[in-house]
């Protein structure tokens, strides 16, 4: 029998443009800001917005950051540049292509020195940083902020890779809630979830969640999680 | 926080294949990094490559060669070497394949497969077909990889927080078993040279011409190397012990330790907290000692300050090159065989330390009886991970 996970929602924030547009996020200095990655600019944005809808402070929050491919933008540079001019490579690009470029940039925008994690799982990637970020509610017993973005598709690798438009969502988790807060309850089950509609973003699996939260609809919903299991979640509004 | 036991374990990294290779190699003071011979372009380094991993022996089977890359390759021989395959066989059936969990760490995972996609578009016909198989190029390729190739059922993500990766999986592992969602966790990192971490430590001036020299006054960078490590964590089981971990940020740069090494000082004491052990009782740290000037004048700082002059404290580096992220389970495992046979390695390649280094830090490799070790991992965007291991003596 697999034990449950139980946490509370304290704040959220979605930025979804499918037609690609980046936010500016102003925690970041405007130099920062115009260089920033995409994948730094959403999960920043997304990050400041959930921490002032759940009115934490950033610095005191541990960190979730998940994303299915990273940047897709740097690493179309990266591999074109590596196959035609390899010894030209901008050291920035380099050290902004680690999967963890979006928490490090969030916790020295925020002088956050709680721990962060980063992590992909292909097509589950939303779940299983969902999954991560509750687990460390309960096994810690604090409150964690947790991050997901993915962004487009660039160049040939759009042969490989699968991911429309630019996508990002924070949720701030905790204990325990105000009373007429959301609360979440996550199961793993061995069922299998349907997968994402094709032309969709990476991380779209996040959105019937955040229209759940925001509607205050009590439901369960069934998020892909491996190849033959789901994580489901049973979202519930207090009175 | 109550111990898991540590009940199989396997390495691959340029000492060859197996934990006696390792262990052989660092008491016989061997060096296996060879001048930089896997880019094209003429890059003047040294690294640790796994010899004979393109060898036919380590062919992916049939049902899993859309895997293909390096870097599953590599994990491939990690998992069919010091009899892993069979102890995680004897663990699914212990427990069900759906109560492993499998937590990997990788830095660029099947990264060198999309830089040979990009290379195959001067001529698209060329490209093989395994190259087009979606799955391959995103971080989770290595979880998905060893998941499919051990036959694990349970919650499995891949974590990419650089040179920490394959440190904080222990981390998650002890969570997922401290809450029951799982009765065994198979943790490990796999990181394989590719051509981004040469180009790209070479781009920021990090990489050291000839071999590196961990805490050297004359230290020049790292040499970069490839490993793939996995360990299996189970309730009980070994007398060898995972007993703490301790993880923070620095909240300082992204490519620069924080000057006074607060964020490694932090983690240091969480993982002694998380034992309720004391830094006087550790007697052996496996540094992160890249050989960087400012990573090993950081490290050697927050040694000096927070450990007695008898804990001994080395970096292998020297011996296996920077894993990046299969540095963390790598070093660990490292510490295993320290724990179980008293052996303590030194620092290979450094003749005279920095002044900074305090007397911990030592050269030689030398024999003890080690009960409480630690093994240090900080990576890119201030990421620190610190793991206490132990040896039960009840």
């Amino acid at each position: 029998m697999s034990a449950n996970l139980q946490v509370a929602v304290l704040g959220c924030a979605l930025w979804n443009s499918p037609q690609g547009a980046r936010p500016q996020p102003s925690i970041l200095p405007a130099n920062e800001r115009r260089r920033a990655p995409d994948t730094v600019a959403v999960a920043l944005q997304v990050a400041q917005a959930a921490c002032l809808n759940a009115g934490r402070d950033p610095a005191q929050l541990a960190t979730v950051f998940a994303s299915t491919y990273g940047d897709l933008a740097i690493t179309d540079y990266m591999c074109s540049t590596l196959a035609q001019a390899p010894t030209t490579l901008s050291p920035t690009r380099f050290h902004n292509s680690v999967h963890n470029a979006a928490a490090g940039y969030w916790t020295i925008a925020t002088g956050c020195r709680q721990p962060y994690c980063a992590l992909g799982a292909g097509d589950y990637t939303f779940a299983a940083g969902l999954f991560a970020a509750a687990l460390q509610v309960c096994a810690d017993q604090t409150d964690v902020l947790y991050v997901a973005y993915d962004t487009e598709t660039r160049g040939v690798q759009a042969q490989l890779a699968r991911s429309r438009g630019v996508l990002g969502v924070a949720l701030v988790l905790g204990v325990t809630g105000p009373a007429d807060g959301a609360a979440l309850e996550l199961e793993v089950s061995s069922q299998a979830a349907a997968g994402r509609t094709p032309g969709t973003n990476a991380m779209a699996a996040c959105l019937p969640l955040i229209a759940a939260i925001e509607d205050r609809q009590s439901q369960v919903l069934c998020l892909p999680f491996g190849p033959d299991s789901s994580l489901r979640l049973q979202v519930r509004h207090g009175l | 926080m109550r111990p898991l036991a540590i009940t199989a374990y396997t390495v691959v990294c340029a000492t060859g294949y197996g934990k006696n290779a390792l262990l052989a190699a660092l008491q016989d003071r061997r060096a296996p990094l060879i001048p930089n011979d896997f880019t094209a372009e003429s890059l003047p380094t040294w690294i640790g490559r796994v010899p004979g991993l393109e060898g036919e022996q380590w062919n992916l089977p049939a049902e899993l060669a859309p895997w293909e890359s390096r870097n599953n390759r590599l994990a491939w021989a990690g998992l069919h070497t010091d009899d892993f395959t069979t102890a995680v066989a004897g663990a699914r059936h212990r427990h069900g394949a759906r109560r492993i969990a499998l937590v990997m760490g990788t830095s660029t995972a099947a990264i060198d497969a999309t830089e040979a996609f990009y290379r195959h578009q001067a001529d698209p016909p060329s490209t093989p077909p395994h190259l087009r198989q979606g799955e391959l190029h995103t971080p989770h390729s290595l979880g998905h990889f060893v998941q499919s190739a051990l036959g694990l059922e349970g919650p499995c993500f891949t974590i990419a927080t650089a040179c920490s990766s394959s440190a904080k999986v222990f981390g998650q592992a002890e969570r997922l078993m401290r809450l029951g969602l799982c009765d065994a966790v198979v943790v490990g990192g796999v990181d394989s040279l590719c051509n981004s971490v040469l180009y790209g430590f070479a781009s920021l001036q990090l990489l050291s011409p000839d071999p590196c020299r961990p805490f050297a006054v004359d230290r020049r960078g790292l040499n970069l190397g490839e490993a793939a490590a996995f360990v299996l964590l189970e309730r009980s089981g070994s007398e060898l012990q995972l007993l703490g971990y301790g993880e923070t940020s620095d909240a300082h740069h992204m490519s620069a330790p924080h000057p006074e090494g607060l964020g490694a000082r932090q983690a240091i004491e969480q993982a002694l907290g998380r034992a309720g052990r004391r830094a006087q009782e550790v007697q052996y740290i496996n540094l992160h000692g890249t050989a960087t000037p400012k990573n090993d004048a950081v490290e050697a700082l927050v040694v000096a300050q927070m450990f007695p002059a008898a804990t001994r404290a080395s970096s292998t580096k020297g011996w296996t090159g920077h894993t990046l992220g299969a540095a963390g389970s790598l070093e660990a495992i490292i510490t295993f065989m320290t724990l179980q046979t008293g052996f303590i390695p030194g620092t290979l390649n450094t003749r005279e330390l920095d002044q900074m280094c305090g007397p911990q830090i030592r050269l030689d490799n030398a024999q003890g009886d080690v009960q409480l070790a630690l093994s240090n991992s900080f990576g890119f965007g201030g990421s620190n991970c610190v793991l206490l291991f132990g040896r039960d003596s009840r």
